[in-house]
């Protein structure tokens, strides 16, 4: 009876403990919901104290402190009727990042997937090498490859353009290595059995391997849209001009400016990827569990 | 025409497929990454691309020399050094206790997985609210009766640095693990608790060995993920901060005066300190687990 009574009060804990630290770590995401639904009054009241230079006439009626509100005195959707009807910009910005991810998600993807049967297809020394060095590849930060593809891009013509960001995302060498770890998984039987009954090298690919790599796919394309859609480094090096800036840059400008459009323009930057969440957690999951151990 | 003739020339024809597929990928992967790569080791030994004499590692020991430089990689340095052992720590311990008897586990994985997909920039504005000057933090100290601190423009930046850091990455090193420990054999477990061994010993000797590959493979993408800090800091802070000058800022700048042979160098550095820690990792891997099979 103590035993019983003891692995209970432990499971509690644990469980109570759990909870604390899952409730911390969707707070900001509920937090930057809830206070997009505010006034742009009522944020300033409580935020406005973050705009350092705000001119002292305007500081009067702001409190010195920020308050953090979880929920609004009234709920309203001015923010909202702001940043989708009245200042295009926002949604400029929002179509900047659009044209960079969904292009570089797609192709890496697609490229990955014809990459990967190659590595499936057969394996030899010289393919483990050249597997090995994309693994390599992938491994090394931002700060080594971007140098790279700096000089690329001005030699090509592209620096400054969408190409210099999109052509180098497209070859990223990250959804190979994990669709290949997917592909090789599929029993070779697969493939023989349809070469056997007289199926071309192209119809293997298009009505074996892919139907098969479905999931494994969406898994992948998954983890490249989030890594995409959040990124600063390159549009900060690779484009010069701020009007093509994707809104994740953006961002960052705005609490010196409209503090009380903020959390709209953040909330319709999170819709995407949190929709991407919801319907597919599962292909994320998943796409996490095979990108782990480097061993092919 | 004999068989094993024919054997051949089917394992030939098998070969020559699978370059074709792999071409696309390897001409993009050449242009946009080994090409240049090579031209940027080229780079790192010149005195300047125009003139082109050969300096041998002069420009290394300028970089070694750069305050600035000095400065990005101490605090890169101490920000992973912090950061990196307490996510994988933290991580596994979560993906144990969420393998342990509770309720609501997938649930409370939502609520881990979660910061994964939400974009940084959507949540700075809060963390700026908790970390500013009059913000929620200070606060609460003070109702504890403590001073305000500046916490992102004094040393505590590392601290926020890696609250913002933990709350990025436990999640997916969490599933990483979870995945790990669904595959230790269970009948090993059962065999060492049968006779006697304790539960620290078992979990020292039989759980962490077989884990040790992905623990190792968890540190790597931390070291990496936490190389990606500069995106917190520029949207916390903007560009410009002493107390969180990272080697990513050091390269923003480097580019913006286009000095090649900084920038060259710099890069080559970086890659072979890459290399070299995953090297070494990878040896202490294969040391701690080699008697377990995969």
């Amino acid at each position: 009876m103590k035993r019983f009574l003891k692995k209970h009060l432990a499971t509690a804990l644990l469980f109570i403990f759990a909870l604390i630290a899952a409730l911390l770590f969707i707070m900001p995401t509920v937090l930057t919901i809830s206070n997009s639904f505010m006034t742009e009054k009522e944020i300033m009241a409580n935020y406005g104290a973050m705009i350092e230079n705000a001119s002292s006439d305007k500081r009067s009626y702001i409190s010195e402190d920020l308050n953090l509100k979880f929920i609004p005195d009234k709920v309203s959707l001015q923010q909202y009727t702001t940043v989708l009807f009245k200042s295009p910009d926002y949604l400029l910005k929002f179509w900047n990042s659009v044209i960079l991810v969904v292009p570089i998600t797609v192709f890496q993807v697609l490229l990955a997937a014809v990459t990967a049967y190659g590595f499936t297809r057969y394996r030899g020394r010289v393919r483990e090498i050249i597997f090995f060095a994309y693994i390599i590849l992938m491994l090394m930060p931002y700060q080594v490859t971007l140098v790279p593809n700096y000089l690329v891009s001005d030699w090509l013509g592209i620096l400054g353009t969408r190409w210099a960001i999109i052509l180098p995302g497209i070859f990223s060498p990250f959804s190979v290595y994990l669709l290949t770890k997917m592909m090789r998984r599929i029993p070779k039987a697969y493939f023989e059995a349809a070469r056997l009954d007289g199926a071309s090298e192209i119809q293997v690919f298009f009505q074996i391997c892919l139907p098969l790599c479905r999931s494994a796919m969406l898994s992948v394309g998954l983890l490249v849209f989030i890594d995409y859609w959040n990124m600063v480094e390159q549009p900060l090096i690779l484009l010069d001009d701020e009007a093509k800036y994707p809104l994740s840059v953006f961002l960052s400008q705005i609490n010196t400016g409209d503090v009380g459009l903020a959390f709209a323009v953040a909330v319709v930057y999170m819709i995407p990827a949190l929709l991407l969440f919801l319907y597919g957690e599962e292909y994320l999951v998943e796409g996490i569990t095979y990108s782990g151990g480097v061993k092919g | 025409m004999s068989d094993t003739s024919q054997k051949k020339r089917r394992l030939l024809r098998e070969k020559i497929t699978s370059w074709v597929w792999l071409t696309p990928s390897l001409i993009g992967v050449l242009i946009f990454f080994i090409l240049p790569f090579c031209v940027v080791i080229y780079y790192s030994v010149l005195d300047n691309p125009i003139f082109a004499n050969f300096v041998g590692f002069e420009n290394f020991i300028k970089l070694f020399q750069n305050s600035a430089f000095q400065l990005a990689v101490k605090n890169t340095v101490i920000f992973s050094v912090i950061a990196v052992p307490l996510s994988v720590v933290l991580s596994l311990w979560m993906a144990f206790a969420l393998n342990s008897r509770i309720p609501g586990k997938s649930w409370l994985r939502s609520c881990f997985l979660c910061p994964l997909m939400v974009p940084i920039a959507s949540v700075v504005l809060v963390w700026q609210v908790i970390f500013h000057n009059h913000g929620t933090l200070n606060q609460i100290t003070e109702v504890f009766g403590m001073a305000p601190v500046d916490w992102i423009k004094t040393n505590w930046s590392y601290g926020v640095l890696t609250v913002m850091f933990l709350w990025k990455t436990l999640g997916y090193n969490m599933i990483l693990f979870m995945s790990a420990i669904a595959g230790i054999p269970q009948d090993i477990i059962e065999v060492a608790e049968l006779e006697g061994a304790s539960r620290f010993y078992t979990f020292l000797h039989i759980k962490l060995r077989y884990l040790s590959p992905s623990i190792l493979f968890v540190t790597i993408l931390s070291i990496i993920s936490s190389f990606k800090m500069f995106r917190e800091v520029y949207l916390l802070s903007g560009d410009y901060l002493e107390s969180m000058y990272l080697l990513q800022h050091f390269m923003n700048n480097t580019f913006k005066s286009l000095d090649y042979q900084k920038l060259s160098s710099a890069a080559v550095l970086l890659s072979i300190a890459m290399i070299v820690i995953i090297g070494i990792l990878f040896l202490i891997e294969r040391k701690y687990g080699e008697d377990v099979e995969e």
